[in-house]
């Protein structure tokens, strides 16, 4: 790919200043809120990341791929970046404050090439190779947010649905949140596995936490209560609160003959009954 | 209704669902609206937004408050420009689904709210309005 400059002098251009003038563009650059927000320790340090920098930029004009995120010197720089966008992120910054913090990375070296050079060669480039960098720096945020998302999500999944011996087999699921076909299928999954191996009878599916019970969460539902029955266990769903219960009966949902309690403590008291197991309360 | 402001937002994936019926809560909260008539409304958006992503291809979700001399209400307009509905009422007609669903939402969103209407030509894209005002603002004649 060729740059703006027609015969791509201008890349080299730039490339000679990065070079040549590297330290002057760095000392500047660590005084901007980009690198003196990141590098709080100490000046040197903002210096020698600025520094790193535009090394690699020098690189990529040196091979004349101004307009290629993907260049392979961008690669080296890449961590050290990623470090910088989540740095500015976990303290605040949006996607829109890092990039127009890359953005005033752009003048410093404009003057210095404009200094250096005074034709419009040099500086058309250096602003396409800032155009560049930016779009780099945004991928990176992305990227990292997609990251972050997968992660959470993956943690979601985990951590909110533990099944819970509350008996002698009984196990329960409090069910918090809304429910999507792959939570119940982690659902399902881990109810099916304690009821195989805690050898229980009862499954209590309890909906205290879902906030909200359209024909799909009753789906969800109704397919969960098929399989712990297919497993020869009963499935009790509880906790069925009266603004749930009023949108289950005008939605037209059948919830069949699924036995269903108001309240965790009504379905585990039913459940005892069905094992036999009869609570007495003591006197004293 | 006097105060009409619109929030416009896009239904393009599940996680926007999720969003709209964030959006429908927080706005049924702001309204007044009882914990039972905030489920239901969010319910009936819930249905509607699945309707618009998954049979309509996409669409959007447009919120508006109103009001009247007793209170307030919520009103929702879906709009997509998918296949459209072939015949409004057979699809308001429990148990009838073109998906693998249970084919109550659209008759059971309809059961949620207070108003209810349906623009729909087949290929020219479905618009589904939906009403629900608050305890004290249905009393008021209409």
């Amino acid at each position: 790919m060729t740059s703006v400059g027609s015969d791509g002098s201008g890349a080299a251009t730039v490339a000679q200043v990065l070079e040549t003038r590297g330290e002057q563009v760095a000392q500047q650059w660590a005084d901007l809120p980009l690198f003196r927000n990141v590098y709080t320790t100490g000046r040197d340090a903002a210096v020698a990341a600025a520094h790193r920098l535009v090394r690699v930029l020098a690189e990529v004009a040196r091979h004349g791929r101004l307009d290629d995120t993907s260049a392979p010197d961008f690669e080296r720089v890449r961590p050290h970046l990623a470090q910088t966008v989540t740095a500015r992120t976990r303290s605040g910054a949006t996607h829109q404050q890092i990039t127009a913090e890359v953005a005033e990375l752009k003048r410093p070296l404009l003057e210095i090439v404009a200094r250096e050079t005074g034709g419009a060669d040099g500086a058309v480039a250096a602003v396409e190779l800032m155009g560049t960098l930016r779009v780099v720096v945004v991928e990176i945020a992305l990227s990292e947010g997609a990251e972050l998302i997968d992660r959470q999500r993956a943690q979601l999944l985990e951590i909110s649905n533990p099944v819970i011996k509350l008996w002698d087999g009984v196990v329960a699921v409090p069910l918090i949140g809304t429910l999507d076909s792959a939570r119940t299928q982690v659902v399902m999954e881990a109810l099916l596995q304690a009821i195989v191996d805690q050898n229980a009878g009862m499954a209590i599916l309890d909906i205290t936490g879902v906030p909200m019970v359209d024909t799909v969460v009753a789906q969800y539902l109704l397919k969960t209560a098929m399989a712990v029955r297919l497993m020869g266990a009963e499935c009790v769903i509880s906790g069925i609160r009266p603004q749930i219960a009023q949108t289950i009966v005008q939605l037209g949902i059948d919830l069949g003959d699924i036995t269903t309690r108001a309240t965790l403590a009504d379905a585990l008291k039913w459940a005892l009954g069905k094992a036999g197991v009869s609570v007495v309360v003591g006197e004293g | 209704m006097s105060r009409d402001e619109v929030t416009r937002l896009e239904i393009g994936s599940d996680v926007q669902i999720a969003g709209a019926r964030q959006a429908v809560r927080q706005a049924a909260v702001a309204a007044g609206f009882s914990l039972v008539e905030q489920t239901k409304i969010v319910t009936a958006a819930s249905e509607l937004a699945r309707n618009t992503l998954v049979h309509g291809g996409g669409g959007h979700m447009e919120l508006a408050v109103v009001e009247n001399s007793g209170g307030h209400g919520i009103r929702l307009t879906f709009t997509d420009d998918g296949p459209g509905i072939p015949d409004v009422d057979v699809a308001l007609s429990d148990g009838y689904s073109t998906g693998n669903g249970l084919g109550l939402g659209l008759g059971g969103a309809r059961r949620l709210v207070q108003d209810f209407t349906i623009e729909s030509r087949p290929g020219g894209g479905t618009t589904v309005t939906a009403v629900a005002w608050s305890r004290m603002a249905q009393r008021v004649p209409r």
